[in-house]
């Protein structure tokens, strides 16, 4: 299936190669049309669980948890999102450069949430000299 | 099952749209992925700094922030929650009846992903009419009735708007593309081999899914319980 290019491009040849090896054996398929197939059990599995999470977390904001409220609410969206992203987007079967890729738009958005929020959450914690 | 669909395969090699560059289908479609996914983390930043603006806000204003909240609708926001988790599931199936091969039934769940999309765009509708008539839309006539620190909680409703709306904007653009998509898998452009279009318009599909799955907690869930920030 892979053919020569007729001289000179060893690196991609091998590398093509060796890509298609790892993900036949990942997926214990030989046939390119089914790479790609979730079962539709996984399907209603995630669809029922973001159901019932999308009324816990509406059912949960209605008691009072102090400060937590905020952090359950965050806590179960990000199960939800995670559900989403690695089923529906099929990124459990993605490649590692797919990954890759969704990983490092999540790290700068981690940087950006996280450096702001940090300045802006402990800007009173000390007196300002000269204020 | 597996010889027929392997036959299928290399027959289809042949015919279906492989651009001269690249060595296989598998290659070809990896590309695609890759090049939607790089769009999507062009989204999550764009989303991320209307994100960060509400953090920033909440964490200044936290009663004006809760008592604006509290004038939307949870169980409104929970059951147009609900209707856009279907949709995903139409779309996720969606791709599921192309990659197998049914036309029939591509057609069917991407027209149902339409129609949930558009229940959607409805409700949003409603409550956005909801809250002009009760004039909290902020601007000049803005009223927040009962609400603590009524100058910031009209800031609340300016990041209301700005990204439920952003979102709908997605949606609606979602909406046009779901148009064609239906027509072109009526006329069966689409294959086992080559649905590339329909499986990427499903990860755009489920990342403004994603977006709201945010949103939700963060404009309706605020001191739900009544307890009262100051």
């Amino acid at each position: 299936m892979s053919h020569s290019h007729g001289g000179g491009h060893p690196h991609p040849h091998s590398h093509t190669h060796e890509h298609t090896h790892d993900d036949l054996d990942d997926e214990h398929s030989h046939s390119h049309g089914k790479h790609h197939i979730v079962p539709k059990r996984i399907y209603f599995l995630v669809f029922f669980t973001l159901i019932v999470l999308t009324w816990v977390t509406a059912l949960v904001s209605t008691v009072d948890l102090g400060r937590w409220n905020i952090f359950v609410a965050l806590a179960i969206a990000m199960i939800k999102a995670s559900l989403v992203i690695l089923f529906f987007m099929h990124i459990w079967y993605s490649t590692k450069l797919t990954k890759m890729i969704l990983g490092a738009g999540f790290f700068w958005l981690v940087l950006l949430l996280f450096i702001t929020m940090s300045d802006i959450w402990t800007r009173n914690w000390m007196g300002v000299p000269g204020r | 099952m597996d010889s027929h669909a392997a036959v299928v395969t290399h027959e289809a090699e042949a015919t279906v749209p492989l651009r001269h560059h690249f060595e296989n289908l598998e290659q070809q479609k990896d590309a695609s992925t890759v090049g939607m996914w790089v769009f999507l983390v062009t989204e999550i930043m764009f989303f991320g700094g209307l994100f960060l603006a509400y953090f920033v806000y909440r964490q200044a204003y936290p009663a004006a922030f809760a008592s604006a909240s509290n004038k939307t609708d949870l169980w409104l926001g929970a059951a147009n929650t609900t209707v856009l988790i279907c949709s995903s599931l139409t779309m996720a199936l969606g791709v599921h009846f192309a990659a197998i091969g049914k036309r029939k039934l591509l057609v069917l769940f991407l027209l149902l992903t339409l129609f949930l999309g558009s229940v959607f765009l409805g409700v949003k509708t409603y409550e956005y009419h909801d809250k002009w008539v009760h004039h909290e839309v902020p601007g000049e006539h803005f009223e927040c009735e009962g609400c603590k620190d009524a100058g910031h909680a009209s800031l609340f409703f300016s990041l209301y708007f700005g990204m439920t709306g952003l979102h709908a904007m997605h949606m609606i653009i979602g909406a046009g593309i779901l148009l064609i998509l239906i027509w072109q898998a009526y006329r069966g452009k689409f294959t086992p081999e080559w649905h590339t279009p329909v499986e990427m318009f499903g990860l755009y599909w489920h990342f403004v899914d994603i977006v709201w799955i945010f949103l939700f907690p963060l404009l309706y869930l605020i001191d739900r319980s009544g307890r009262g920030l100051s």
